[in-house]
């Protein structure tokens, strides 16, 4: 028995592994990333001990979060930031939209946030009345196109030129374009405005330094400087999962994340933010508030065999090089985050048995374990997910047909039977292969089906040494 | 506004961490503390011509436009060019040593953003005109803080930024870079930003375009004194 979540998911699946040109697009836009990941990680002394170390710096951070999450929460508030915890969306939504309430707030500027698009927090403050409007580029593409993000890092990859250029001309009433550049331009004309305009800005966070008390922001544009500077009010949501010990980490992970996102070898602007305006200071914010969330991250932390994966940075990498990914792309998961990690979380942030089939699509490869910067366990994972899914809650017939088997199998009689009956049988079984007549036709469908021998192996050993 | 979740939240995870994790989440060896992450980093040289020569190369792979200046008077002359080449009109800018006398020296009308200005003046100028803490060689990098470079909005809101900074400002990595604050400041700035090249995105189908909403260009002037 399928959930809805499974059925949209396999039937997205279905149609895009079949849609070339979707596959094309997809090979163009990685195969660059590839090239440049690489060349980044050439220059590194030892990229395999930078990521033991990256992961060492993570797992001490999840290890001891609450001492983390305290001294971090403690530096920002001595500058005059207030901080607040919220244990779901709703908390979070309610107190941001509060903070615009309170603050005379018309106009929002938001920036990258994936905790954002987690919580649905642009909607929710829409809903309430306010303007939000995406800033980075990808994001306002799909925000134009009132579709989610294709990719937590390149949200609008699954885009050609064109359907950007009529999707500017529908909503926006610009000329048509035909080159990046000129798309680029009229969005970076478009938003220059909106900047001058919001009343409050909304921000992500990669980073959250316990040390010091900063949050650390990744981009290239410059849209989060602008958003994060500014409006009068500003807001950072993080994951509490975002933490990390010491400034000196950033030395190491803002290299790696822009290596293993972007194939950069740092990001253009890497922004630390430890409060608002201060005496003395021209600019900037005069309100600060950073919203830190559980929203079922503390039910993952609590899986401690899978509790690494709350060491993801989001960085994109285990997306760029999955075979699944690559195929189904990123709106058939129906998930915030895509790919192997969103595979792996998605069940514990919610609820396993409506997510656990994106578990179950999957090679097992390995190539998501292999290139995650921080070294996660993403493919155990995902075996760990099946192995708890049908441990809460068995499939009925699996016990009966193992047994079915075991007994077949004991008894060489029985089985010897299987190869005259197969050579009897394929003539039929081609007829029906893949049709409703096919009990097998989920398997057979998409699958060539091996013209039975003419002779099993045990029949071949006996005229072999007969002779 | 509504209660906070602080003590529901911190008593879910010390819940949760009561069972530790396996050991294998922890690969190798030991803590971050005895791991410097420099040992791993892509290496940097030692003397401060090498230094120079690394920042020039990974300034010409991110299109900064980095010139070379022998001294103040060299970075001056090369900054009215660039102005005369761009038909500046009006610049911003903040007070410190090294573009005291370039600045002025344009004859533009000035906005100074460390004392109080208006956005839209500010927007309205045709570069920003800056100092930084230090070049960062390992990253190509600039690091701006809202104490040195006059504020959090002058390096990323005109449509070219300029930056005059002298060799002996360069440091090798990011380490050092965090030393360098620690040293200076008795509490690191609350705004401070690496800036890697000019604005970027690669959001139309992965294909470079420079200048997405910050600075189309990035010029670095580095003076050899």
């Amino acid at each position: 028995m399928s959930t809805t979540e499974a059925r949209q998911f396999h039937h997205e699946a279905d149609r895009l592994t079949r849609d070339l040109r979707h596959r094309g697009l997809i090979q163009k836009a990685l195969g660059g990333y590839y090239v440049k990941r690489d060349e980044q990680k050439a220059k590194f002394t030892d990229w395999q001990s930078a990521r033991a170390a990256a992961a060492a710096a993570k797992f001490e951070a999840i290890n001891h979060l609450d001492k983390y999450l305290i001294e971090f929460a403690e530096k920002l508030a001595a500058r005059g930031t207030k901080v607040f915890w919220a244990s779901d969306g709703t908390e979070a939504s309610d107190y941001i939209a509060g903070v615009a309430r309170a603050a005379g707030v018309r106009r929002i500027i938001k920036s990258k946030t994936m905790t954002g698009e987690e919580i649905h927090l642009a909607q929710a403050l829409e809903k309430s009345g306010y303007e939000v409007v995406e800033s980075d580029l990808g994001e306002f593409i799909v925000q134009l196109r009132e579709e989610p993000p294709y990719h937590i890092v390149f949200p609008s990859m699954h885009l050609t030129r064109d359907e950007i250029s009529d999707v500017f001309e529908k909503k926006l009433g610009s000329k048509p374009a035909d080159t990046p550049e000129e798309l680029t331009m009229i969005a970076r004309g478009v938003m220059r405005k909106k900047y001058c305009e919001a009343d409050m800005g909304i921000s992500g966070a990669n980073f959250a330094v316990a040390e010091t008390g900063h949050i650390s922001i990744t981009e290239n544009e410059g849209n989060a400087r602008l958003s994060t500077t500014l409006p009068r009010v500003l807001v950072t949501i993080v994951g509490i999962e975002k933490v990390v010990p010491k400034l000196d980490d950033l030395a190491l992970l803002l290299p790696m994340l822009a290596t293993s996102g972007a194939g950069q070898n740092m990001t253009c602007y890497n922004t630390l933010l430890g409060g608002p305006r201060e005496p003395g200071e021209t600019d900037g914010p005069v309100e600060y508030h950073v919203v830190l969330l559980d929203n079922r991250r503390t039910t993952l932390l609590a899986d401690a065999e899978q509790r690494d994966a709350l060491h993801c940075i989001r960085c994109g990498a285990c997306l760029n090089v999955c075979p699944i990914f690559k195929n189904v792309g990123g709106h058939s998961y129906g998930t915030t985050y895509q790919g192997p990690i969103g595979s792996v979380i998605t069940p514990h942030l919610r609820g396993l048995q409506s997510w656990k089939h994106l578990s179950f699509a999957s090679s097992l490869c390995g190539a998501c374990t292999e290139t995650c910067p921080v070294r996660i366990d993403l493919h155990h994972h995902l075996l760990q997910n099946r192995r708890n899914a049908i441990a809460e809650k068995p499939v009925w017939w699996e016990k009966p047909v193992f047994a079915g088997f075991a007994w077949f199998m004991r008894r060489p009689a029985l089985y010897n039977l299987a190869a005259p009956l197969l050579r009897f049988g394929d003539p039929f079984l081609r007829l029906i292969r893949g049709t409703v007549l096919d009990p097998a036709r989920m398997w057979t469908g998409t699958r060539d089906l091996p013209k039975a021998p003419q002779k099993s192996f045990k029949e071949f050993w006996r005229t072999r040494n007969a002779r | 506004m509504p209660a906070d979740s602080r003590e529901k939240i911190l008593r879910r995870i010390r819940e949760a961490l009561t069972v530790p994790a396996p050991a294998r989440h922890l690969p190798g060896k030991g803590d971050t503390a005895a791991h410097a992450p420099r040992e791993w980093l892509p290496p940097v040289p030692q003397t401060r011509s090498d230094l120079a020569g690394l920042f020039e190369k990974n300034s010409r792979d991110l299109k900064t436009d980095l010139r070379r200046c022998a001294d103040r008077a060299a970075a001056s002359a090369t900054l009215s060019v660039i102005a005369r080449e761009e038909g500046w009109k009006s610049v911003a800018t903040h007070d410190f040593s090294l573009g005291s006398a370039a600045v002025p020296a344009l004859g533009l009308p000035v906005l100074r953003t460390d004392v109080a200005y208006e956005t839209a003046a500010l927007e309205a100028c045709d570069a920003g005109i800056s100092g930084c803490e230090c070049l960062v060689a390992q990253t190509g990098g600039i690091l701006v803080t809202s104490a040195s470079a006059g504020g959090r909005a002058l390096s990323v809101l005109p449509p070219h930024h300029v930056v005059i900074a002298t060799e002996s400002q360069l440091v090798g990595d990011l380490v050092d870079a965090f030393s360098l604050l620690r040293a200076r400041y008795p509490e690191i700035p609350s705004f401070l930003s690496f800036i890697t090249g000019p604005s970027r995105t690669g959001d139309i189908e992965r294909i470079l375009v420079l200048g997405a909403h910050g600075p189309k260009k990035l010029t670095v002037l580095l003076v050899a004194e």
